[in-house]
């Protein structure tokens, strides 16, 4: 028995991830509602009952639950769980692009700039220095102004407005691993300095930046929808729930269900981001455990 | 009677059908003037014994004795102010790492006072004197201005000096040191050492000083204690313990220190490691290690059996053996 | 002695390692001299052991010999040719044979790699072997380090302090070193799991003709694995030699308080206590004439005001110190009389 007890005593990293996730139920939950709303996004073309685009004239503003429209019509006569089932689509993409892409450069400057130190430090983080100085937001803003308004624009200036986050937390971790033992005995064994940056030190400092990435979704879809709401995001007719919410916004008085809707799917998506990310931190950081 | 009287301190963690037994029926006794030594390996529970001591375990680990009593008083049964009482003005612990142990925002005088101001009160100018008082005790140069540093300026052995400046600010009868020296240089644990011993002389102390370095506790000790896996294995006066081993694994202590093994190439190691939480053996808690093993060593538990003023955990101790032969 | 045994493969000779360290923005800055003019050598399949307390300038030492560091000064020679000067395929090259052993075990393997991929990187690196090739080489080692092929799998943190250092004397060997500099590679081990890995390090080093450049703090573990001694105090060699003569006579008052400072079991291994004064000094602001002078107790005003020399003592090893010289040490004349 005890034979048995010692081999089982070392479980793998996954096993060991799960074991410490699954202690925090509000992050369980948050997986559950975040894996139910990525079905949903995958599925919309089977699940949605009509197209999001479709405006129906002679249903305009239909209350939900009449006329089997279950969350209601739109403004326009458009079916609001169908749009919101393809907005689901758009903004979590939008989240995950914003996501990739900031997290990309900023680990790559962020190890550059700890790796490297010296000059190239001190550019990479007086830049970010300078564009975390300025309002997030009004940067997005600004940069969307200039670039003209659409989507992809939107995804590239919201990218840029986190990349200072990513860059300092990868630079922290970076500086913090950079002369441990292991990585001194990697160079001994002659690994240039790629090896070191990418396969020795990197994956040592994910821990914190996967959790930082999983609030910065949640923070993508939000801003997005603020940038949505000023009309500088998503262009109608796509289904974006910022977009919705910006539309509906002349309806606030007669039909709550048009602007209540969107704001929910924002508002819980965003919390489950946020409570999965907890539960990630959780799990994930050594400091945590015990 | 004795200043510190402990019988059966358990000390365990976790529920169920195998709770893990961290501290397993320890019993010793110090008196007032005594140097004790407790010496084992990491995942003995040496420390955690000292900590269940001052009442330092914490929720889900849990305490029980059949008789915890300092000076006669039982401080199990003690309300937890009464206890603390006791704890903090006549126990006194040391920890091994002086530069975590103090606070890095507040001066060293700050802290001694504030230590003096708990225990004992009296006005601010009082208890800087003292405060000065107990520097210059302890052997630190320039008490009145290092009074006024804070710790990150002090080199690890005077911090350490400075905590133990501290543990005595309330003239303890028992000083608990826990690895005192293992973070410090060979010349100043030297120092440190000499000093401990030089207040305990000095003002009739208890101490007890735990350690996992045998031969700093043959040279200070008066009485040792060895530890394996929770359990104490061997308790007698150092001299004869060391001199005259009776439990294997106290044995085997010694022969793997390289001074044992002079003019020889290999050193007589012990095999395997002390068992975690989830691997401890039936039996004999050594048995898979211990050269001498029997059957009945892999199938029973010894108990702590007396033999005069030594104590050994061992069907067959060592000292009966060789009489026999 | 035969001359193969007396095979010099890697020689130091008056190594320094100086920094510069900025003390605030209008103070000129430091110079710490962590490693000042220190020379020796390292015999084939021998130990040669740098012992003294922290701050003494061992470890940089220990970087010096790695390839971690550049020496500021000096030349270090490895199987005949000068280290500094090589070029850097040649330096890759010597660097392979060249490995080191760090004190703690935790920090030396890193957490997110398995065991296979941790021994088998130099060879990656190094070497064009094929991925069959290299497990097997990584499997071999594990068997020789006393771990089970099974382990080969599994990641650092399943694994018990003294396990990781085999581990990581395994990672060492996979390039089939000459020189293997370990760095307290015991100390942050239990008693009976050090005897284990200093067994282990001993039986290596018979088996592979090593030679050990052992850094370490405990007197009493150099005394058993070391052929020769070199005891360092800031930055400089105070005393060097064969180890059986520095252990059985010191010469220096500090390799002498070193001795006596280490606690031993048998009462008949204790020499009389020599207890030092003070605490190592700021290395930033080192004191005149000899370092030692302020913590020695039979330091003079000649001690004070300059500076000794390495030199031979009549007990054949070299001592840096003018009690010696003058002979006026009341432990050594006890030991003539």
């Amino acid at each position: 028995m005890t034979e048995a007890k010692v081999t089982s005593a070392s479980p793998s990293p996954l096993a060991e991830f799960w074991f410490y996730f699954k202690q925090n139920k509000g992050a369980v939950i948050g997986l559950c509602y975040v894996t139910f709303i990525v079905v949903l996004a995958l599925l919309a073309n089977v699940l949605a009952p009509y197209s999001p685009t479709e405006q129906f004239r002679e249903f305009i503003l239909v209350p939900p639950g009449t006329e089997g429209f279950l969350l209601g019509t739109d403004g326009v006569g458009r079916d609001i769980l169908s749009r919101l089932m393809y907005g689901a689509r758009l903004s979590l993409l939008i989240g995950l692009i914003i996501v990739l892409i900031s997290l990309a450069m900023g680990i790559c400057l962020g190890l550059f700039a700890g790796y490297f130190g010296g000059l190239i430090d001190t550019s990479i983080m007086r830049i970010s220095d300078i564009l975390q100085s300025l309002p997030a937001l009004l940067l997005a803003i600004a940069l969307v102004a200039v670039l003209g308004p659409s989507l992809m624009n939107a995804c590239f200036a919201l990218s840029l407005v986190y990349l200072p986050h990513y860059i300092r937390l990868t630079r922290a971790s970076v500086l913090a691993e950079k002369n441990r033992d292991y990585v001194v005995s990697s160079r001994v064994a002659g690994a240039n300095s790629f090896r070191l940056m990418f396969i020795t030190i990197l994956p040592n400092c994910l821990a914190p930046l996967i959790v930082q990435a999983t609030l910065g979704f949640s923070n993508a879809i939000l801003d997005m929808a603020a940038l949505g709401f000023l009309g500088l995001g998503a262009q109608p007719p796509s289904p974006e729930w910022g977009t919705m919410l910006a539309t509906a916004r002349e309806f606030i008085q007669s039909a709550w269900w048009v602007v209540t809707f969107p704001g929910l799917a924002i508002l819980t998506t965003v919390l489950a981001f946020n409570l999965m990310g907890d539960g990630l931190r959780d799990a994930l950081d050594p400091k945590l455990k015990q | 009677m004795s200043l510190l009287s402990i019988k059966n301190l358990s000390v365990t963690f976790g529920t169920g059908e195998n709770p893990f037994r961290a501290v397993d029926r320890l019993s010793y006794d110090v008196n007032a003037g005594e140097v004790l030594g407790i010496v084992g390996e990491s995942g003995s529970g040496k420390s955690v014994s000292s900590l269940a001591l001052m009442g330092l375990i914490d929720f889900p680990g849990k305490v029980s004795a059949d008789e915890l009593a300092f000076e006669g008083k039982k401080l199990l049964a003690m309300k937890e102010k009464e206890r603390r009482k006791i704890t903090g003005d006549e126990i006194a612990m040391i920890f091994q790492d002086p530069m975590t142990a103090l606070n890095p925002c507040f001066t060293v005088g700050n802290q001694i006072m504030e230590a003096i101001a708990v225990h004992q009160g009296g006005s601010k100018k009082e208890r800087k004197a003292k405060a000065i008082e107990l520097l210059r005790q302890v052997g630190i140069p320039a008490p009145e201005t290092r009074i006024s540093a804070y710790p990150h300026q002090l080199s690890g052995g005077m911090s350490q000096r400075v905590m133990i400046a501290m543990a005595i600010a309330c003239d303890p009868k028992l000083l608990i040191a826990d690895e005192p020296t293992t973070a410090l240089d060979v010349t100043i644990q030297a120092q440190i050492i000499d000093l401990l011993l030089e207040l305990q002389r000095k003002k009739n102390m208890g101490l007890i000083l735990i350690t996992h370095d045998l031969a700093l506790v043959a040279e200070a000790a008066d009485r040792v204690v060895v530890m394996y896996a929770g359990q104490v294995v061997e308790s007698g006066p150092a001299e004869e313990v060391f001199h005259n081993p009776s439990h294997p694994y106290t044995e085997a202590l010694m022969k793997s220190l390289p001074e044992s093994s002079e003019g020889k190439d290999r050193l007589d190691a012990l095999p395997g490691v002390v068992p975690g939480a989830n691997d401890r053996p039936n039996g004999c808690l050594l048995n898979p290690r211990c050269p001498y093993a029997t059957d009945q060593c892999r199938a029973q538990e010894p108990e702590l059996t007396e033999q005069g003023n030594r104590s050994v955990r061992c069907f067959f101790p060592l000292t009966n053996r060789e009489d026999a032969a | 002695m035969s001359v193969q045994e007396s095979k010099t493969i890697m020689q130091g000779t008056h190594l320094k390692q100086h920094y510069e360290v900025s003390q605030g923005f209008f103070k000129p800055k430091g110079l710490v001299k962590a490693v000042d003019g220190v020379s020796f050598t390292v015999q084939a399949g021998k130990t040669l052991a740098i012992v003294g307390e922290s701050g003494c300038g061992k470890s940089t030492l220990a970087r010096q010999l790695t390839m971690i560091e550049t020496p500021t000064e000096g030349e270090l020679s490895f199987e005949g040719s000068n280290l500094l000067t090589l070029s850097a395929e040649e330096k890759r090259k010597a660097r392979q044979r060249i490995q080191i052993i760090f004190q703690n075990p935790y920090g030396s393997l890193n957490p997110r790699k398995k065991i296979g991929h941790i021994l088998e990187e130099p060879l990656k690196i190094n070497s064009d072997m094929s991925a069959a090739e290299r497990k097997e080489r990584a499997l071999y080692l594990l068997e020789k380090v006393g771990l089970k092929t099974e382990h080969y799998d599994r990641y650092p943190h399943m694994f018990s302090g003294g396990q990781r250092q085999r581990i990581a004397i395994a990672r060492g060997l996979m390039m089939n070193p000459k020189v293997v500099v370990a760095d307290e590679p015991v100390s942050a081990l239990d008693v009976s799991v050090q005897a284990q890995v200093l067994n282990l390090m001993m039986d290596l080093q018979q088996e592979l003709d090593l030679a050990y450049v052992f850094i370490s703090h405990d007197l009493s573990v150099v005394e058993h694995i070391a052929d020769e001694v070199m005891v360092m105090y800031l930055g400089l060699v105070v005393e060097q030699g064969p180890a059986e003569k520095i252990f059985a006579n010191p010469q220096h008052p500090y390799t002498r308080a070193l001795l006596s400072s280490t606690p031993r079991i048998d009462p008949e291994h204790r020499i009389e206590k020599i207890r030092l004064e003070g605490e190592l000094p700021s290395p930033l602001n080192p004191p005149s004439g000899c370092a030692f002078h302020g913590r020695c107790p039979y330091a003079n005003e000649r001690c004070k005001g300059e500076r000794p020399q390495l030199l031979e003592t009549p007990n054949g090893t070299l001592a840096r110190c003018y009690g010696v010289e003058e002979d006026r040490l009341d432990y050594l004349q006890a030991v003539l009389a």
